[in-house]
């Protein structure tokens, strides 16, 4: 199995409620608590898994806003994973999840070093790195009914942008939008190759809109002539 | 990058323990300038060790939580920054034994196997520490095989002052310590503006076309998602200014390597000895600082694409 999250940009409307939700679930879960640092203060900071950039794609009257979240790409050659010096940092070799064990991290921060994407984040109060768990304490869940066992993020996308699955069925859901949507992985030279897929924004198809002719005596003359004459 | 001052204390001193240690082997090999006493040779090898043993406690200060630090040893087939551990701590007790065969007069054979042991042990230490940050595919100024080259040019370099300084108060003949010397600063130098001069072009590295893979249009970033700073802004933010950057690499010349240079001369002239070996550990030292701290401030981490870097 090769678990990961499928993104819709075309979709995202850029709420952050994904990120909130994954506040809310993981500050509480198994390498809880996020902390903040003055979160009413006049320099809130604090532990994120999961944020939400924008973007402006092409320029005016071209352009587009792009609402990008981010989150753990779940590498399959994650280089976090082979820098980290005390073992603490691992991939699941059962679903490809790659988690911090917080008993063993001594908070180097090197493996926040070899991330490209900027996933993982170091709590000062506990002094270790967190990272998005792909809600591993959720999805496997016997307790909770079988459509709720995804990660929170997906389950609260009020635009339905997210998608979570098996990347290695090449039926699975995700798998074939993936497919038919030309999804891609984000910096692919780098070759940490991220499970996490995105959906890039369609293009959509022009509407002409002609300017109205301005009218005038002259002009409705030569358009009633212009409707007599058979050609 | 964040420059990390524990970071560049333990890489300086470690770097210069690790060079002073090995060239101390070759001085007693060779008997380079009729060759150190043995009370001196034990005196310059503790030094080097302590020099390691400081730096090696510094590192553990940039660590949010040292109570696991010990775990660090457990990931040798994988991370440099644990081979680097688990080398320095085989580098200690080869070192001793070397100290102690010098000490207790053992056999040649015993007491020259050992200190090559050590000296390849301290040269294999350094370049792991070098390639702790040469593996990062994130960082393109870490990127190259310049980067160990560098360090163990460096380290090296700050080794043949210290021992230089070493061989003036002994009173030996400094001829071959400052040639040696003279010889490994050139090339800690050359290496150092093959270095500079390579790190700035801009290469071939992600774009922000790349990391949002849209890459068929300019790209912009309008908003970072986040009120104030993050762990990542923190981290990768840190940028220095390019005019400040230059003025600092002509300082790393400078003090680095021209001073000691002349410094060397003075030495060589037999004028002021002492105090000109002194001179030239303390600028060598200053300069391997300067460097390690533009070193970090100088790399461009690519999370700075979501922050709103075009290219890094």
């Amino acid at each position: 199995m090769r678990l990961g999250l499928v993104i819709d940009l075309d979709v995202c409307v850029g709420c952050h409620a994904c990120a909130i939700a994954c506040k809310e679930w993981n500050a509480s879960g198994t390498i809880g608590p996020l902390s903040d640092y003055q979160p009413y203060g006049a320099e809130p900071s604090g532990v994120w898994f999961n944020r939400i950039r924008h973007y402006e794609m092409d320029e005016y009257p071209n352009n587009k806003t792009v609402n990008f979240p981010m989150s753990c790409m779940h590498c399959e050659d994650a280089d976090c994973v082979t820098v980290c010096p005390t073992g603490a940092s691992y991939k699941r070799p059962e679903d490809g999840i790659v988690l911090i064990d917080q008993d063993k991290c001594m908070g180097c921060n090197y493996c926040s070093w070899a991330c490209p994407y900027g996933a993982r984040e170091l709590d000062r109060s506990s002094g270790t790195m967190k990272k998005c768990t792909l809600c591993v304490d959720r999805i496997y869940d016997q307790d909770l009914p079988v459509e709720e066992r995804q990660p929170s993020c997906v389950l609260t996308c009020p635009a339905h942008a997210r998608m979570f699955g098996d990347f290695d069925d090449p039926d699975s859901a995700v798998s074939r939008t993936v497919r038919e949507r030309s999804g891609f992985g984000l910096m692919p030279e780098l070759n940490y190759n991220p499970t996490n897929r995105y959906l890039p924004p369609r293009s959509k198809p022009v509407i002409p809109v002609e300017p109205k002719s301005k009218g005038g005596l002259k002009e409705s003359i030569k358009q009633f002539a212009n409707k007599l004459v058979r050609r | 990058m964040h420059p990390a001052f524990s970071v560049i204390f333990f890489t300086v001193a470690s770097g210069a323990g690790f060079g002073l240690f090995s060239l101390l082997f070759i001085a007693d090999v060779f008997k380079l300038g009729g060759g150190f006493s043995r009370e001196q040779l034990i005196i310059g090898g503790l030094m080097a060790m302590g020099l390691v043993v400081f730096g090696l406690l510094s590192s553990t200060f940039h660590l949010a939580n040292p109570k696991n630090a010990w775990r660090a040893f457990t990931r040798f087939r994988t991370s440099w920054l644990s081979r680097e551990g688990v080398f320095a701590m085989v580098f200690m007790p080869l070192a001793l034994i070397y100290l102690a065969s010098i000490w207790f007069d053992a056999p040649l054979w015993l007491r020259e196997t050992f200190g090559f042991l050590t000296a390849v042990l301290a040269w294999i230490t350094v370049f792991s520490t070098g390639m702790i940050y040469a593996c990062l595919k994130t960082i393109r100024q870490w990127n190259t095989p310049l980067v160990p080259a560098n360090y163990l040019a460096l380290g090296y370099a700050s080794g043949s002052l210290l021992l230089l300084l070493g061989a003036v108060v002994a009173e030996l003949d400094t001829t071959p310590y400052i040639a040696m010397s003279a010889l490994i600063i050139s090339i800690a130098a050359v290496l150092k503006a093959i270095y500079y001069f390579w790190i700035r072009s801009p290469g071939l590295t992600p774009t922000i076309n790349t990391a949002t893979g849209l890459t068929r249009a300019k790209v912009k970033l309008l908003d970072t998602g986040h009120t104030h700073g993050t762990f990542l802004t923190q981290e990768f933010g840190f940028q220095v200014a390019r005019q400040r950057a230059s003025l600092l690499k002509i300082v790393v010349f400078v003090l680095g390597f021209a001073l000691p240079g002349v410094m060397m001369v003075w030495v060589f002239d037999q004028q002021g000895q002492q105090m000109a070996a002194i001179v030239a550990v303390m600028a060598g030292l200053a300069g391997a600082a300067v460097e390690r701290w533009l070193f970090f401030a100088e790399a461009r981490h690519v999370v700075n694409l979501y922050h709103g870097a075009q290219r890094c």
